[in-house]
């Protein structure tokens, strides 16, 4: 029995499957590797053999009998008034059978509860170019189309404002962008400070005043937006929603629909990506379910990809104004922070953002005094929000920039300054935050060590150059969006007889392989292999609330919430396996698809006999667990919560770059990462979240932009693919992802994120390395290469006139020529 | 998704068939699509086909004739049909052997999926491009109702501007044209042949001398008498997928001694609607190819004569540094590889 298994498990390819132990062990091998019987292996992903085969049904491989197609009428104009709203022959056109406007949804909403400032379609006004206004639901996409080209409407051609700061200064009611604003183009303020910054900064030995600009990026999943929605003959509403937050969706639809909350399920399928731009609701979600119930037939929306890019909530721009004081030993005395965030025309999570600003930047340093004053504004642009790394990428750039150029002044390696100043286990941030684990000393250590930064640092020539840089991230937030006293997570999970396991999750697994962590818990847990578990997740009907995958959460959270609830399974098991065999508890383990005995190893039963046993002794086995968090970790000021973690990542890049002085191209030659999560719960599932958000740091930095052009009515850019250029395989640097462990007692076997964290500095150590390589300093993105040429023009001509001395040695100058 | 309009497709199997199918209301040649269909995804339609007319593609699937790859000899030329793919074009050995820049130039178009698709007779047809054009109907009404090569009748790349200056932004043509190959188009009236160079005119509306009713055929690229060297380069923000910005396509006959310069001839793409063939490069004839001063003397050559036009992404004034930089660039490389 036990052979055969064995054999079975020696027939996979290496992924996912773990050594079985073998009847012939010793108990105390048996021991040892029950640990490592399945965390930090390397397993194949839960769903990987269906995507990779193309068989994995995406929202809208979804069809159901007599399902319409719904398209929604956006706005050409960037601000302007709805006078009136003409569908009438729209109507009358055959194969349409309903139309709906801003009219049918006039209960505002936003995923944050305190700012509800948007409808599923516009109301009165509309805000951007690509704002909804009006929806059909027609017998396919092209009669859809038509009638929307059949449906009338009058605006009111209203001022637009596309810059910030030009948007904060309006008062009067006409300039107010968002309908919903007291507040002029105040989307939200926050100042907080921390310690006595003036003092701090009189005192420095040296202070370092900057001045970045962040560009606005987007997420760039490959699946578009898409929704589904469909009323069963009881009254009740099901969303199939390609969404990252399937509980904040059942929620607001309940509240805009003014349905019971019982009356909704939604259920999201696998996705295509989403990296934050799926953590909200979108007006599509309202639209087919308002539909579905008016028509009665099943409604669906799919997104073109100009859509998305209207939908965005992507990486606010950012211009952040940073002064920095230091001693002359590099000791970091504190930092003033001002920062214009440019909104768009929602709120979106921007109240959070606007907070995460300032209150992410406090950690991995350590330093006596802090000031940020930062300013989310309306803008008439689709709305930002949040995007991996949410609301710390953007001051992270100007943070690291700061300490290099510090360095720089000081004549210190900018690794030993970080070193100086990096903050300790168990420490708490100038803004109150407790820190617990910490393993960015490491992180330190291992970019320093694998890139040959020691030696590298003297020996490249002009044109060549490499950079650090360092960053913190959370493990989810301490609150919820919503506050209550429920937990913040919670899984079920039930054993049957043929010996396997359901595992029920709310969470929203996006890709980043959440379905997969759990799998592995209970795997480690349950002695079970991943092929024996079933997770189904995010089906409200089905599944415990969870909150969603944002913040990078789940890990830790759910992690938490699977792995109380698999080790009480686990008792139960061992409990009725030792009852049988007339032995204490502790003495019987589980692995391999096995119970086995740990004294004498040659005694075992498979898993289903087991878990037999234990259903004859307990009944149904099913077991419930919760995670809450700590509530003792954030700052007693108002504000003090957000941005407080049970546990914060620590990331360390270093980028080595060739600058092209001629045609100032930047090519990134290799990155290493090195991420602490606590404790790799599957390897390579974490070494491909750092690969990828390295990737897309280096995206940000050389080539993206999401923006509106001013001069032309305030259209996108280039709302495509081919014009939103984001890194190609050809153009991605070498990647060297290190994992650190510094296990984090608030982590499900120390366990912290690895989705977001690794993004944040690949950006400033890109910067920091072109620095080194042709002493420039680029301090907006995206480094074009002709903002390199600009800024090398500008030092040279500081050269001739002898304000700088010429970067590296001048042998090693090329002579320039065009 | 972007939904394709409603249309009609014919598969011949001849020519001639494709040429008396070219005959009906709305037909428009279908090869590879990977120009086409985004265009009709986007509403776009041409002077001889209004978008607004509902589309009879004519596909040339089934013209197995255009598919060949010839070296006929005794013409001094090899002979490459119109739906020979550009992977197919850039990989073939006669091609990499004779015609190396080619072989470049079509191995640097989009992605591989792309060119797996896409054939060189439709590259040499690719519809100019631009920034305000090649967006959805509705980014076009934003704008504020389109312009002179869609909608509307206004130039967002010259203010005030009457003639479209929508850019040829095929990777080949520049070095058809360095090549002086020729083009052979099949029409009602018959067949001709004509330099490609006189092919392109400088209007992006209708930026080919193609009659209506004619379909390209094959092309025609003599074969190198002597030693040469040629090259194709190419800059674009993305090492894959993207359309150029900077293309220049450059070559050089020598003498009998591997080294004077007989003939030369660099086109640039990517201006305006039209390639640029450099002129007054008699200077370098005589010049010995792996001196230092050729390759500047035809660098300064391509900058004073070529002007890019805000008409693609990244600022005119840096493409044009860049036409300077990459075309001397390449030609040290291909000196550098003699030594």
């Amino acid at each position: 029995m036990a052979s055969d298994d064995a054999e079975r498990e020696a027939t996979g390819d290496g992924i996912g499957e773990a050594p079985v132990v073998g009847a012939d062990g010793a108990s105390e091998q048996v021991e040892r590797d029950r640990a490592a019987w399945q965390l930090g292996k390397a397993h194949r992903k839960v769903d990987a053999m269906e995507r990779m085969r193309g068989v994995t049904r995406y929202t809208d491989d979804l069809k159901l009998p007599g399902m319409l197609h719904a398209k929604i009428l956006r706005s050409p104009h960037a601000h302007a008034r709805i006078k009136s709203i003409d569908s009438s022959a729209a109507l009358a056109m055959p194969g349409v059978f309903a139309v709906v406007t801003g009219q049918d949804f006039k209960i505002p909403y936003g995923i944050i509860p305190w700012t509800p400032d948007e409808n599923a379609l516009a109301v009165d006004k509309v805000c951007h170019v690509g704002d909804g206004l009006a929806a059909v639901a027609a017998v396919d996409e092209d009669t859809a189309n038509a009638a929307l080209r059949a449906i009338k409407v009058e605006y009111d051609v209203l001022k637009p404002y596309f810059d910030p700061e030009e948007a904060l200064k309006v008062r009067d009611r006409e300039g107010t962008i968002n309908p919903y604003s007291r507040k002029g183009n105040v989307s939200k303020h926050v100042l907080l400070e921390f310690g006595d910054i003036e003092a701090e900064l009189k005192r420095a030995d040296l202070v370092i005043e900057g001045e970045y600009f962040f560009e606005g990026t987007t997420h760039g999943a490959i699946e578009p937006h898409c929704a589904l929605a469909h009323v069963d003959g009881g009254g009740v509403l099901t969303v199939w929603s390609a969404t990252q937050v399937s509980h904040y969706l059942h929620r607001e639809l309940a509240k805009v629909l003014e349905l019971p909350p019982h009356k909704i399920r939604v259920i999201q399928p696998p996705l295509g990506g989403a990296f934050g731009g799926k953590s909200e609701p979108f007006d599509l979600e309202f639209v087919v379910a308002k539909l579905a119930m008016k028509t009665g037939r099943p409604v669906k929306l799919l997104y073109t990809r100009e859509e998305v890019f209207y939908a965005h909530r992507g990486r606010h721009p950012m211009k952040m104004k940073h002064r920095t004081g230091f001693t002359k030993d590099g000791g970091l005395l504190g930092v003033d922070a001002r920062t214009i965030l440019d909104g768009g025309a929602y709120s979106s999570f921007g109240l959070v953002t606007t907070y995460y600003s300032g209150q992410l930047m406090c950690s991995p340093y350590i330093f006596p005094a802090y000031r940020f004053d930062s300013t989310r504004a309306y803008t008439n642009k689709p709305a930002c929000g949040p995007k991996r790394g949410h609301g710390s990428v953007q001051p992270r750039f100007a943070m690291e920039i700061q300490l290099d150029k510090a360095a720089a002044a000081l004549g210190l390696d900018p690794i030993e300054l970080r070193r100086r100043n990096a903050i300790k286990a168990g420490e708490k941030t100038v803004n109150e935050f407790t820190v617990g684990s910490s393993g960015f000393l490491e992180c330190l250590e291992k970019v320093e060590r694998s890139s040959g930064w020691v030696e590298k640092r003297r020996s490249l020539p002009y044109g060549r150059g490499i950079g650090i840089a360092g960053s913190t991230y959370i493990s989810g937030t301490n609150y919820p969006i919503y506050p209550n006293e429920m937990p913040q997570a919670a899984v079920q999970i039930c054993l049957d007889r043929s010996g396997r396991a359901r595992v029920f999750s709310g969470a929203n697994d996006i890709g980043q392989g959440s379905n997969t962590m759990l799998a592995v818990i209970v795997s480690e847990e349950l002695g079970i292999p991943l092929e024996d578990i079933r997770v189904l997740s995010a089906d409200t009907d089905l599944c415990p609330v969870d909150l969603g995958a944002y913040s990078s959460r789940i890990t830790l959270m759910v992690g938490n919430a699977c792995l109380e609830a698999a080790q009480r399974l686990r008792r139960k098991v061992c409990e009725s396996v030792a009852k049988r065999w007339g032995v204490p508890r502790q003495r019987v383990t589980l692995a391999g698809r096995m119970a086995i005995d740990r004294e004498d190893p040659a005694r075992h039963v498979d898993s289903a006999q087991a878990f037999q046993w234990a259903e004859a002794d307990h009944g149904l086995l099913g077991e419930t667990g919760s995670y809450n968090t700590p509530k003792d970790r954030h700052g007693e000021y108002r504000g003090g919560t957000i941005g407080a973690s049970p546990a914060y990542s620590f990331t360390a890049h270093v980028a080595e770059v060739e600058v092209d002085a001629e045609t100032g191209l930047v090519e990134v030659k290799t990155i290493w990462i090195a991420h602490d999560c606590g404790k790799a719960l599957s390897r390579k599932i974490v070494e491909g979240q750092i690969e990828g958000s390295t990737y897309m740091g280096f995206g940000e930095a050389l080539m993206e932009r999401h923006a509106v052009d001013p001069a032309h009515r305030g259209v996108h850019v280039g709302p495509s693919f081919l014009d939103y250029r984001m890194p190609t395989f050809l153009d991605t640097p070498d990647l060297e992802a290190m994992i650190v462990e510094a296990p984090d007692a608030n982590g499900p076997y120390g366990a912290k994120e690895a989705g977001e964290g690794p993004l944040h500095s690949s950006i400033p150590a890109i910067a920091n390395a072109i620095y080194d390589a042709v002493g420039i300093r680029l301090d907006r993105l995206p480094f074009t290469p002709q903002s390199v040429l600009a800024a090398l023009r500008q030092r040279e001509e500081q050269e001739r006139a002898g304000q700088l001395a010429p970067h590296k040695r001048a042998d090693l100058q090329p002579r320039r020529s065009a | 998704m972007l939904r394709l309009p409603q249309f009609e497709v014919v598969a011949p199997e001849s020519v001639a068939d494709v040429v008396s199918a070219l005959q009906r209301p709305g037909a428009r040649i279908i090869a590879g699509g990977t120009d086409i269909l985004p265009n009709l995804k986007h509403h776009l339609g041409t002077p001889q086909h209004p978008a607004e007319l509902p589309p009879v593609l004519v596909s040339l699937s089934r013209v197995t004739a255009l598919r060949g790859i010839a070296l006929d000899e005794a013409a001094g030329v090899l002979r490459i049909g119109a739906g020979v793919t550009l992977s197919q074009l850039s990989e073939h050995p006669e091609v990499q052997r004779h015609l190396p820049s080619l072989s470049q130039s079509a191995g640097l178009v989009a992605s591989p999926p792309i060119r797996n698709m896409g054939t060189i007779g439709g590259n040499v047809n690719l519809d100019t491009r631009c920034r305000y054009v090649n967006q959805t109907h509705f980014w076009r009404e934003a704008l504020g109702g389109g312009c002179l090569k869609s909608e509307g009748n206004v130039c967002h790349v010259v203010p005030g501007g009457r003639n479209c200056v929508a850019a040829m932004s095929s990777d080949n043509v520049p070095v058809l044209i360095s090549l002086d190959a020729t083009i052979v188009q099949a029409g009602p009236e018959g067949v001709r042949e004509l330099p490609i160079e006189e092919y392109y005119k400088a209007d992006g509306l209708a930026h080919t001398n193609a009659k209506p009713g004619e379909v390209t055929t094959e092309l025609r690229v003599p074969l190198p008498k002597g030693p040469r060297r040629s090259t194709y380069v190419k800059w674009s923000v993305r090492k894959s997928i993207d359309f150029p910005l900077v293309s220049v396509a450059l070559r050089f006959d020598l003498g009998e001694d591997e080294a004077t310069v007989a003939t030369v001839k660099v086109v640039v793409g990517v201006l305006g609607s039209k390639p640029r063939t450099l002129g007054k490069l008699d200077d370098v004839v005589g010049k010995k190819f792996g001196d230092p001063v050729l390759a500047r003397m035809v660098a300064d050559a391509a900058y004073a004569q070529c002007k890019p036009l805000e008409n693609v992404p990244y600022e005119a004034a840096y493409r044009r540094d860049m036409i300077r930089v990459y075309t001397r660039r390449a030609i040290e490389a291909l000196a550098a590889a003699d030594k």
